[in-house]
């Protein structure tokens, strides 16, 4: 009965990463292309973005909250951005500096909606997703944005992306081999190091898991409840804009059908997350595992020439799984 | 007289190990209001949903008009005519809907035509309204009415069940004095119809104004029926609070400078304003039954709520918080009643629970925490707190109700302040864990204010230099905790003291 019971514990605590590395090991075997250093890049390439929206709504997660707009933010993003410098002619560092403050914008309407307005989360940010999505496609009348468009007046575009901002999406920094990993894994590595100390090691994600975990107490402990709400919200819709920014730069175009998946996406990967290291609760690296264990399974099953369509149904998948990992066997001996 | 009354026999229940009820005898006799007190766990609202078919009882039987009766839900409680009206309010109507479908809910859900006619079902529901006394619209959205007239919708559609027993809990906790005065007539109309009435509450002024007899109940049982005119409402409060209390050795030391000043504060529109001062080097509690004033008293220092009027000095200065987090700025700290849901966070070890409210100081540059300092604090108060677990990691839901309850306390008890308040301490805890608790406020308790409030009166002379008492929103009595008078604490607190008359 207690090793039965231990077995259990270590199950919930490692299952997922163990079955992680014995994925990568049969792909490893099977194709031994996937064990290349091109191959792991592709992966983290093919998360990146999605991984980076994860984190954000993580924060939101975090203190029992939830934002369904973070996929609209960064297709909203990917469209300023190219508004702003092909339409405008403006520069990269307006482009992506308008970028941020819009998010920013997003996401503080966000929580006062939730906190001043008392509108349940996931109404607020679902209407805040459909207000967003009508929104882009109003300055070009439901167009994408390239170079030589025909605008509204007549006239044509002129502008176009600048090489600086661009490279926010292709360049490659020499990484074992040269012009190997590009920035946007970069920034993913770099914002979930952020999200993981902020939310683990600082007060303030102390405070946030306090909240999720019991707002009321945490309100009479003296806690700004609201305004910690509300800077979780700032923080998802600042980290989608960062998504919009690195998809645009990849993209090289305003296309307004791009990023359909990403809510999705990112959503499945901070709640498998839920499973890593049995934690049952929203945390920044199981996020980050959770976003990597999809592009793993992915980029092995498409090298083992599973067709394209069934990706969606390999994601869904997971995530059932991951959520009986975290709910039905976790609460059994967890809080009962 | 026995006609139409529900008969109580040997009533038993138990949720678990944990028994509820043990052996309940009572009889509600058909036109009298029956009143019942008890303190909270005492088994009230579990007697009243055994009666109104929420939960079956283990043993015993209940009578309605002579004949055996168990209810299976609530459905068949109020078909066979008893209605109950819960201190939720909204429990009792449907916002959404307008007042005639409330009144005639219980014959909607009972089925009939597809298609509802409006014209009659307005005429009907006019006729259930006019019963009672109620002048509405029975047009309008029961969502755009005052609680009173919500309740009294409530009401008026339980009565046109013809009820044999009327059960009402807590009902004006959240009324006016001129609404609840409107319930009462209502009440007494009732009455004198003959339907038997069982009103649960706690205002001395209500059971004043309305008791034929009072039921006092204690751990499950029974301990006292009054029904001889006058009725002796100090001796329902001592047989609901019970009878033995303790000695204690309380040594009161010198008071120290004022740190808390109250003038003219007053709590509701309709109380009386009170002045109190709390010194250094002091504990004072505050004794009073639920919704006698305390916790609002406790709200408006720690910024949960703003007084009706006068001023609150804390050092001398003025003292307006306008959230807890400026309270506990300024000094005053709360560990709040019920920790469950206002101080336990679940998720969190001992440690994450006892630094919560200063996470500040445990932290560094970028807020970083500093987990050295965290430990520090942590193992420190678990040993003066003399808190029962394996190390400061264990999780808070691995403790019992009193370590529990001594990490909730701990966690105030680690920083400096100049008032401490604490609603309910002793709250679910053990005998042991209120000895160790009341010590530990006790020896800490010299540089700063501290505030008790308890419900229990043996709580506050265990732990007290002064005890306070409270009543209808004002301070009522103030005693030097030694060689109280018990009696007339007891019947201040029942709101039937002298001091009620002298006190300004």
């Amino acid at each position: 009965m207690k090793s039965a019971s231990s077995f259990t514990a270590l199950a919930i605590r490692y299952g997922f990463l163990v079955l992680m590395a014995a994925l990568i090991v049969v792909f490893s075997i099977a194709k031994p292309a996937f064990m290349t250093p091109q191959s792991a890049v592709f992966i983290l390439q093919s998360v990146a973005i999605t991984g980076i929206l994860a984190l954000g709504v993580t924060a939101t997660l975090v203190v029992d909250g939830f934002d369904l707009s973070i996929g609209s933010v960064a297709t909203s993003a990917l469209m300023l951005s190219a508004y702003v410098q092909v339409v405008w002619g403006l520069g990269a560092f307006v482009a992506v500096a308008l970028c941020l403050a819009m998010g920013a914008a997003v996401g503080l309407i966000n929580g006062l909606l939730i906190v001043k307005g008392r509108i349940p989360d996931l109404l607020a940010t679902l209407g805040m997703m459909f207000l967003l999505i009508g929104l882009q496609r109003i300055p070009t009348e439901g167009n994408s944005i390239s170079t030589g468009m025909v605008l509204k007046d007549g006239s044509t575009a002129t502008g176009t992306f600048s090489p600086n901002f661009l490279m926010l999406g292709r360049y490659r920094i020499d990484f074992v081999l040269p012009d190997l990993v590009p920035l946007s894994v970069v920034f993913l590595v770099i914002i979930a190091a952020l999200m993981w100390v902020f939310l683990e090691r600082t007060r303030h994600g102390r405070v946030m898991y306090a909240i999720g975990s019991n707002a009321q107490a945490a309100a009479l402990a003296g806690i700004n409840v609201n305004r910690y709400r509300i800077l979780a919200y700032v923080i998802s819709g600042v980290t989608a804009s960062i998504g919009g920014i690195l998809l645009a730069a990849r993209l090289g175009r305003g296309d307004v059908g791009s990023g359909n998946n990403l809510l999705l996406d990112a959503v499945g990967a901070a709640l498998i997350g839920y499973a890593v290291l049995g934690a049952a609760r929203p945390n920044a690296f199981g996020t980050a595992i959770g976003a990597l264990f999809v592009g793993v399974l992915l980029q092995g099953l498409t090298m083992l020439n599973a067709p394209y369509y069934t990706q969606d149904f390999i994601k869904g998948a997971v995530l059932v799984v991951a959520l009986v990992f975290t709910f039905a066997l976790s609460g059994r001996i967890g809080r009962g | 007289m026995a006609n139409g009354a529900v008969t109580i026999r040997g009533l038993t229940k138990a949720f678990g190990r944990n028994t509820v009820l043990r052996g309940v005898d009572l009889d509600l006799p058909a036109g009298r209001v029956t009143v019942l007190m008890g303190a909270n766990g005492a088994g009230k609202s579990t007697l009243v949903k055994v009666l109104c078919g929420v939960h079956g009882a283990d043993a015993g039987e209940v009578l309605l008009a002579g004949a055996p009766f168990a209810p299976a839900s609530p459905a068949q409680a109020l078909r066979a005519g008893i209605v109950t009206v819960h201190q939720n309010i909204n429990d009792g109507v449907v916002p959404d809907l307008d007042v005639a479908s409330n009144l005639l809910l219980d014959s909607l859900a009972e089925g009939g035509a597809v298609f509802l006619n409006t014209r009659r079902m307005r005429a009907e529901a006019r006729q259930i309204a006019a019963a009672v006394g109620l002048e509405i619209d029975v047009g309008r959205p029961v969502a755009g009415l005052s609680l009173a007239d919500r309740q009294l919708v409530a009401i008026a559609r339980a009565m046109a069940q013809k009820p044999k027993l009327l059960i009402l809990d807590e009902p004006t906790s959240s009324l006016s004095m001129a609404e609840a005065e409107r319930l009462f007539t209502l009440i007494e109309r009732l009455r004198d119809d003959g339907v038997a009435i069982l009103y649960i509450s706690h205002r001395m002024s209500d059971i004043r104004r309305l008791a034929d007899r009072i039921v006092s109940m204690r751990d499950g049982q029974i301990a006292g029926l009054f029904e001889d005119q006058p009725l002796d409402y100090a001796g329902a409060v001592r047989a609901m609070l019970g009878q033995e209390i303790a000695e204690m050795d309380i040594a009161i030391p010198a008071p120290g400078a004022p740190v808390l000043e109250l003038r003219g504060l007053q709590l509701r529109p309709e109380a009386r304003p009170f002045d109190l001062t709390l010194h250094e080097n002091e504990v004072v509690a505050i004794a009073g039954l639920v919704g006698s004033g305390k916790t609002a008293l406790a709200g408006v220092l720690f910024g949960l709520a703003r007084p009706v009027a006068g001023e609150v000095m804390l050092d001398g200065r003025p003292h307006r918080p306008a959230n807890p987090g400026a309270a506990v700025a300024a000094g005053v700290f709360m560990a709040a009643k019920d920790r469950r849901s206002n101080a336990v966070i679940p998720d969190f070890d001992i440690q994450r629970n006892l630094s919560l409210p200063f996470t500040r100081r445990h932290s560094g540059t970028f807020a970083l925490m500093r987990g050295r300092s965290e430990r520090a604090t942590a193992d420190a108060t678990i040993a003066t707190m003399g808190v029962v677990c394996q190390g400061p990691r264990d999780s808070i839901l691995t403790l019992s109700g009193g370590n529990q309850q001594k990490v909730v306390v701990g966690r105030w008890l680690a920083e400096a302040s100049r008032l401490l308040i604490l609603d309910e301490p002793f709250q679910g805890v053990d005998i042991r864990a209120r000895r160790d608790i009341g010590r530990r406020i006790r020896e800490s308790a010299g540089n700063r204010a501290t505030l008790v409030l308890c419900t229990e009166l043996d709580e506050a002379l265990e732990v007290a230099d002064r005890i306070l008492v409270m009543s209808e929103h004002t301070i009522i009595g103030e005693h030097r905790n030694e060689n109280i008078d018990l009696a007339e604490l007891t019947a201040e607190v029942a709101g039937t003291g002298p001091a009620m008359e002298k006190t300004a």
